[in-house]
């Protein structure tokens, strides 16, 4: 068209002004994100200095002497968030070893944290996008981890072929569950929400119950934990066994390209987000929603999956009642955060591993409970949800009133 | 007009209420500096009463928070009889016909004592009997003192009823009119540019019948009966049109011949073939082309490109499918042609649909289903919402895929539309076709029989005038089965 001045040239009279729900990663997206990450942190310290005893002994003579108090906290602060990076990014202290692992045992810390975290954000994020809220990442995972650890200690193949095998078990194991939530919300219409809470309660039991059983746990059965993994079923580490680091990495970086693929590339994903984005018009130009709904959930499951397979042929010896450790849930935050896109995701899965490394080091180090990394978590994306509250707090303008809010808020009116 | 009724704030510019400069940071400031709103979508609970919802936010209570529903119920009396509004305050607003909900809303303002009333489209659910009942109201309004602001894309009406009229197009006044000034005046200031208000069409060519429908019922999950025993042909080359109230059972029946929605009993045969079970991609693949009533909610996907939409049907077929891949380039060439073809005014094939205004958006519906050879079309509302200008390029496309051959199903509660576009017209009243008639039928004959009044019912009244006729409208019609949203 030659004259984009006439765009608007034919305005109705209910014309609504345009929508701003949908919007692609633009520099707005990016500041409101780091100032998110910034007053988190910022109303992290806050806790740091109420849980730090000096502070509180401080705090008692306030009135006397208020400088104390805030040396306290400040010091308090100081020393929590730089063993926070310390454990996350690169420590000092253990890089003057010399050793290899002393440079770069953080950096394998925050990405083999980060690995499941991106697997499972990615699973949430592809649902999200069809339009379903996957509460489901902690059964998918137990599922996965479940199968590939079955093959892993029951089946003794060659080496190579005994990896994948196991590795694709963990993906059919994910898929399941996650098509059994599709099926049953296109069958009969069963909220995805609810039907996956409750799968994460069966998976959960199941494993417990399967830990318990002959064949299963290991001998001499006193305790609730499976059989040891086969060396031949475990993916490599990559840089030497002193760094957990290990090929499922990769697997998160491919799954991340998969997902990138699908969505943009692909004409199964423009089905997907059609139903996403208005099943209603979806429906009208002849896609069958309920089909959709099985297929995203079948490949939201399996990406689920391979979040157990990284736990358990890439870190864990063995399958224990705590294999998903948190991470089902932690990927909810991790796709909101991304903004269910892939580039987004893998950022967001850096980001969140980097706190749990270093959250680690940071409670052995200064005390600081490893829970405040959730807080940090959790007010991240809190900020994100409302950017209308960062701008405020930043005194900065930006345009339209949801940045990333409506996809946010989307997705319980299924 | 939301400016106005303070639900957005201006941005420049001042709003003089008797002289006096008013900022309105919400409808309440407006409602006290006497501006009262009736909106295009009623603002009503359906399970109160005529009172209740009449007093609402207003509620006086006697000691002990008991509220006076004996006063309410006069106030209202009262008031309806003041300006002529007649309504039954006891009924339940859900029993009403809607243009007695629209009274209903009009006394709201009133008893906030309201001097400017502004009515946003309050024509487009009403009967053309209902509407000149309301244009009554308006004239009492107006002659008991109240300032009454008519928004409208209604020539017909404006000429009716407006003392003065003033012309927006683009967000600007682009002049004043007189009610002597023609139908073909005020649209080319609306427009722009002069406008043809007939439409221009050949006698219809009919020839094989295309679509048949045999005794089609269609009941929703409630257990009603939503489209009651509706059989119709329709042959290639001609548009035969379902004329009816919103709410009638139309859509419904629309929706049933795209399989959207499962028929209860009957059938549906499509060039001798039976489509009654067949699946959606079935029925667009054989040939059938839909533009929606509710083009945001079925026609389009908002958040998508234009391009994007412009496949919507056809994205897993080539050209636009290599395999499992999704051929990007297709797609944007695709929608380049298409775009220049329909005229559709967009910054770019790569914005988001909603961003067009609404006769883009339509073109871009229709520029998507009349991209296939179709067999039949069928169109639901097709230029709800739109200015003088696409309504005029619209039914253009629709005639010109008549005369290629095409079967063309026309649903719509225009009976401007109806009358200048059908080449046969069924009318639809409470699920099942009340009456056909010829496409040179008069208005009013069409209008009765929407209110559900068959020729035989005013053969009857004539025969026995001694029965007392009901005040029409009051009954409880078809009101409470309309379309939310």
């Amino acid at each position: 068209m030659s004259s984009t001045a006439q765009a608007s040239g034919q305005q109705t009279p209910e014309t609504k002004p345009p929508s701003t729900a949908k919007r692609s990663l633009g520099s707005n997206t990016i500041v409101v994100t780091v100032l998110a990450f910034v007053a988190a942190m910022i109303v992290g310290g806050v806790l740091i200095a109420f849980g730090d005893q000096d502070t509180r002994t401080a705090s008692s003579y306030f009135f006397a002497y208020p400088w104390d108090t805030f040396t306290a906290a400040g010091r308090a602060i100081g020393n929590s968030y730089l063993a926070l990076f310390e454990g996350a990014i690169f420590n000092p202290h253990t890089a003057s070893s010399g050793t290899l692992a002393g440079y770069l045992g953080p950096i394998s810390e925050t990405l083999t944290s980060a690995t499941p975290l991106i697997l499972g954000g990615l699973s949430v994020g592809l649902a999200f996008r069809a339009g379903l809220f996957n509460i489901g990442g902690q059964g998918q995972i137990i599922l996965g981890a479940i199968f590939a650890g079955f093959v892993g200690f029951h089946w003794h193949l060659p080496p190579g072929i005994h990896v994948i095998a196991a590795v694709l078990a963990g993906v059919v194991g994910g898929a399941l569950w996650g098509g059994l939530a599709g099926l049953l919300k296109a069958r009969t219409g069963a909220h995805e929400v609810i039907t996956t809470i409750m799968l994460n309660y069966i998976a959960f039991n199941l494993l417990a119950f399967l830990l318990s059983v002959r064949g299963f746990q290991a001998p001499p059965y006193g305790q609730a934990i499976s059989n040891n993994i086969d060396a031949s079923a475990r993916l490599p580490h990559l840089f030497g066994s002193s760094m957990r680091v290990n090929a499922s990495l990769f697997i998160a970086l491919a799954g991340a390209v998969f997902f990138w693929w699908l969505l943009t590339r692909s004409t199964l994903g423009f089905k997907l987000r059609a139903v996403g984005a208005n099943p209603f018009a979806a429906r009208t130009a002849g896609i069958s929603v309920g089909r959709s709904y099985i297929v995203v959930m079948l490949l939201a499951g399996g990406l689920a999956g391979l979040a157990g397979v990284s736990q358990i042929l890439g870190i864990n010896p063995a399958i224990t009642g705590d294999i998903d450790a948190g991470i089902g849930f932690d990927a909810i935050t991790v796709a909101l955060l991304g903004r269910a896109n892939a580039g987004g995701t893998v950022l967001a899965g850096l980001l969140f591993g980097a706190l749990r490394a270093g959250g680690v080091q940071m409670q052995s180090s200064t005390g600081t409970p490893v829970d405040l990394v959730e807080v940090v978590q959790a007010l991240i994306v809190l900020f994100i949800a409302a950017p209308a509250l960062v701008r405020a707090m930043f005194r900065f303008r930006g345009t339209g009133s949801a940045v990333g809010g409506g996809e946010l808020a989307k997705g319980w009116n299924g | 007009m939301n400016v106005l009724y303070g639900l957005y704030r201006p941005d420049g510019g001042q709003i003089l209420v008797d002289d006096k400069p008013v900022t309105f940071s919400g409808p309440g400031d407006a409602m006290a500096a006497g501006i009262g709103m009736v909106h295009q979508h009623f603002m009503l609970i359906p399970v109160f009463t005529v009172a209740e919802n009449v007093e609402l936010g207003h509620e006086r209570t006697r000691g002990l928070g008991f509220l006076d529903r004996r006063r309410a119920r006069k106030q209202v009396a009262e008031l309806s009889r003041r300006y002529g509004l007649e309504v039954p305050p006891d009924a339940l607003v859900a029993d009403l016909p809607v243009g007695v909900q629209q009274r209903v809303e009009i006394l709201k303002a009133l008893l906030r004592d309201a001097k400017v009333l502004i009515l946003d489209e309050p024509t487009a659910v009403l009967t053309p009997q209902e509407t000149d009942e309301l244009m009554q109201v308006m004239r009492g309004l107006r002659d008991a003192g109240t300032s009454i602001v008519f928004i409208t894309h209604k020539l017909r009406e404006v000429q009716a009823v407006a003392d003065r009229i003033t012309v927006i197009r683009r967000g600007k006044v682009v002049g004043e009119a007189t009610p002597r000034s023609t139908a073909a005046e005020l649209a080319s200031m609306m427009v722009g540019r002069p406008v043809q208000l007939t439409i221009d069409k050949e006698p219809a060519a009919p020839g094989a019948p295309v679509l048949e429908v045999d005794h089609a019922r269609v009941v929703d999950a409630g257990g009603q009966l939503l489209v009651d025993d509706v059989s119709f042909t329709v042959r290639e080359g001609e548009i035969f049109a379902l004329a009816g109230v919103q709410g009638n059972g139309q859509t419904e029946l629309t929706q049933a011949l795209l399989g959207l929605t499962p028929l209860d009993g009957g059938s549906i045969t499509l060039d001798g073939l039976d489509i009654t079970h067949a699946e959606v991609h079935e029925i667009l693949g054989a040939g059938v082309g839909y533009v929606p009533e509710d083009r945001l909610h079925d026609g389009l996907i908002p958040s998508f490109s234009i391009a994007e939409n412009l496949i919507l049907d056809v994205h897993d077929r080539a050209p636009f499918a290599k395999g499992v891949a999704l051929d990007l380039q297709a797609v944007r060439g695709n929608a380049e042609e298409r775009a220049a073809e329909y005229d559709v005014r967009m910054s770019s094939v790569q914005a988001p649909a909603s961003t067009l205004s609404g006769g883009n958006q339509q073109k871009v519906v229709l520029a998507r289903e009349l991209s296939r050879p179709l067999r039949l079309l069928v169109v639901a509302q097709p230029t709800r919402g739109l200015d003088v200008g696409s309504m005029e390029f619209v039914h253009k496309r629709i005639v010109a895929e008549r005369d290629n051959g095409a079967a063309v199903v026309l649903v719509s509660t225009e009976l401007d539309e109806v009358l200048g576009l059908a080449d046969r017209i069924a009318v639809m009243y409470r699920g099942s076709i009340i009456g056909e008639v010829s496409a040179d039928s008069s208005a009013e004959e069409i209008g009765l029989l929407m209110a559900g009044t068959t020729p035989q019912d005013i053969d009857r009244q004539q025969l026995d005038a001694a029965v007392p006729v009901t005040e029409p409208g009051l009954e409880p019609g078809p009101g409470h089965r309309r379309e939310e949203g």
